[in-house]
């Protein structure tokens, strides 16, 4: 354990770049690391309080809130974030339907959502139920109200994701 | 935020040690205590992490027929562990009401149960809280208090427990075993938490270092598992506390009732197991009448501590549809929205 430290040497995989970070204070968010350290701004800080979801980012495969994450309890995470899921100018299926379903208005809270939809589909609790997926989605509020846009969208990309594994399968 | 030391043991000896000493919180996923500390509603100088530690986060059938949770479980992975979830639906159904997914993938089973309160009082440092600084006075007191206690209560603090989780729990007489500096013991979770009194800044009869390490559930609340729900009224659909909400399990004999567990949430500054209510429920057939009856006796040492009477007559109601919905039996799979009184069992849209 040894004595209380004031520097800490971090790792983390960010978007499949596996970096070391100097920490000069605990306090350091996951958010505020990758908006202020990385210059990784997709991510936003809507309350920084985890009530909001604008943060929501993929650590080791589960979304979580990145403004009440510690990096420095985090090091050796696998993290992915909004500037990591498309394939050069190929969207993320989940961005697309995004577009195609007018999931947005201003675009602030949609970095978040596209984190939160991803991790939802990968979760596989919801189905093709929109209800299922406004519960799973609850955790992200869109202030321009374009939650049925967004619950389009996400049932979309799951389709699309899931015919993409099937064929992948065959 | 204030700054603090942080340190990683690399054992749970370690971290009790690092933990004991005055200043020292413990840190988990930090979903409660980061959002605190952000508001300087609690200011640690010293975090001790224990999210690193080996051991602590398996879910363990015991061989004596219970289960072991350990910690560091997550929520998510709790209520989504398919045979836990069969064997106690209403605590799977429970986890599902709270939060958000985003915070039920973070935050811990040990982080649940050590929750703080979401009174808004507690949480405004311009306001007056005993609970934050012993002595202060309360302000929730004659403040807004739609939301605050109506059972255990005292003059010095009204706030409840937010804690989904904790209340199928205490109605299936969880064991939280803990890990202090004079070894290991195990304290029901009926026993846990103190009542606020004249000291409601201390919460658990957890001393300094005292660190949860795993929850257990007895076999017997697998007994239930065919009548188990979970049924919690919010202000909104989803992401949000409880105003007031119940954990009802049956063991059925055809349509009468050989035992009956009972607990509410959102109206005391614990999870309230309610015992009376239970003795009224044995042996009585699985009707109306009996539920109502029940209603009452969960109830009738409630009383109103500011602008919230209407919780009593809530939390009667809330009492007889989760007696209700759990008579009818464990839905197969768990409606679209986990605990809402506007899921139908079949899990109809809601509007």
């Amino acid at each position: 354990m040894g004595l209380p430290n004031t520097c800490f040497s971090t790792t983390l995989t960010i978007n499949g770049v596996t970096t070391t970070i100097e920490l000069d204070d605990p306090r350091v968010t996951l958010l505020d690391l990758l908006r202020e350290r990385l210059q990784l701004t997709g991510t936003k800080k809507g309350c920084d309080r985890g009530q909001c979801g604008a943060c929501t980012i993929i650590v080791d495969g589960r979304r979580v809130n990145s403004c009440l994450a510690l990096a420095v309890s985090h090091a050796g995470a696998d993290i992915l974030t909004i500037e990591g899921v498309a394939r050069g100018d190929r969207l993320h299926p989940v961005q697309a339907a995004f577009l195609a379903h007018d999931g947005l208005q201003c675009g602030f809270c949609t970095p978040g959502q596209i984190m939160s939809a991803i991790g939802l589909i990968q979760e596989g609790e919801a189905g093709d139920d929109p209800e299922r997926v406004r519960e799973g989605m609850s955790g992200n509020l869109c202030r321009c109200g374009a939650y049925q846009g967004i619950t389009e969208a996400v049932l979309d990309a799951q389709a699309v994701l899931g015919a993409a594994s099937r064929k992948e399968v065959a | 935020m204030k700054t603090f030391d942080y340190v990683r043991p690399a054992s749970v000896e370690e971290a009790v040690a690092a933990a004991a000493q005055p200043g020292a919180s413990y840190l988990a996923a930090g979903t409660n205590i980061l959002d605190l500390m952000k508001g300087g509603i609690v200011g640690p100088s010293r975090l001790v992490d224990v999210t690193h530690l080996p051991g602590l986060d398996a879910i363990e059938d015991l061989a004596d027929g219970g289960v072991r949770i350990g910690a560091l479980v997550r929520n998510a992975d709790l209520a989504h562990d398919r045979d836990f979830a069969r064997r106690f639906p209403a605590v799977a159904e429970a986890l599902l009401s709270g939060a958000s997914a985003q915070l039920r993938n973070a935050a811990t089973v040990g982080g649940n149960l050590l929750q703080r309160t979401r009174c808004a009082y507690f949480y405004d440092v311009a306001s007056a809280c005993n609970k934050r600084d012993p002595g202060a006075g309360c302000d929730a007191r004659g403040g807004d208090s739609r939301l605050h206690a109506i059972l255990g209560w005292s003059e010095r603090c009204i706030a409840t427990h937010s804690s989904d989780f904790c209340v199928p729990l205490v109605a299936l007489d969880a064991v939280v075993e803990v890990e202090g500096r004079a070894g290991r013991r195990e304290i029901p979770l009926e026993m846990f938490y103190r009542s606020p009194g004249e000291t409601p800044e201390r919460e658990s009869v957890l001393d300094p270092g005292d660190m949860i390490v795993a929850v257990r559930l007895p076999a017997e609340a697998a007994n239930f598992s065919a009548h188990a729900r979970y049924l919690k009224v919010r202000d909104r659909t989803s992401y949000a506390f409880a105003v007031v909400s119940a954990a009802a399990a049956l063991r059925l004999t055809g349509d009468k009732i050989t035992e009956a567990r009972l607990a509410l949430g959102g109206v005391a500054m614990k999870p309230w197991r309610a015992r009376e209510a239970e003795a009224v429920l044995a042996g009585a057939r699985a009707e109306p009448s009996a539920f109502h009856r029940a209603a009452e006796a969960a109830l009738a040492g409630a009383k109103p501590s500011g602008d919230n009477a209407f919780k009593i007559e809530l939390a009667k109601r809330i009492v007889v549809r989760a007696l209700t919905l759990a008579a009818a039996g464990t839905p197969a799979r768990l409606p679209a929205l986990p605990a809402s009184p506007f899921a139908a069992v079949s899990g109809v849209a809601h509007v």
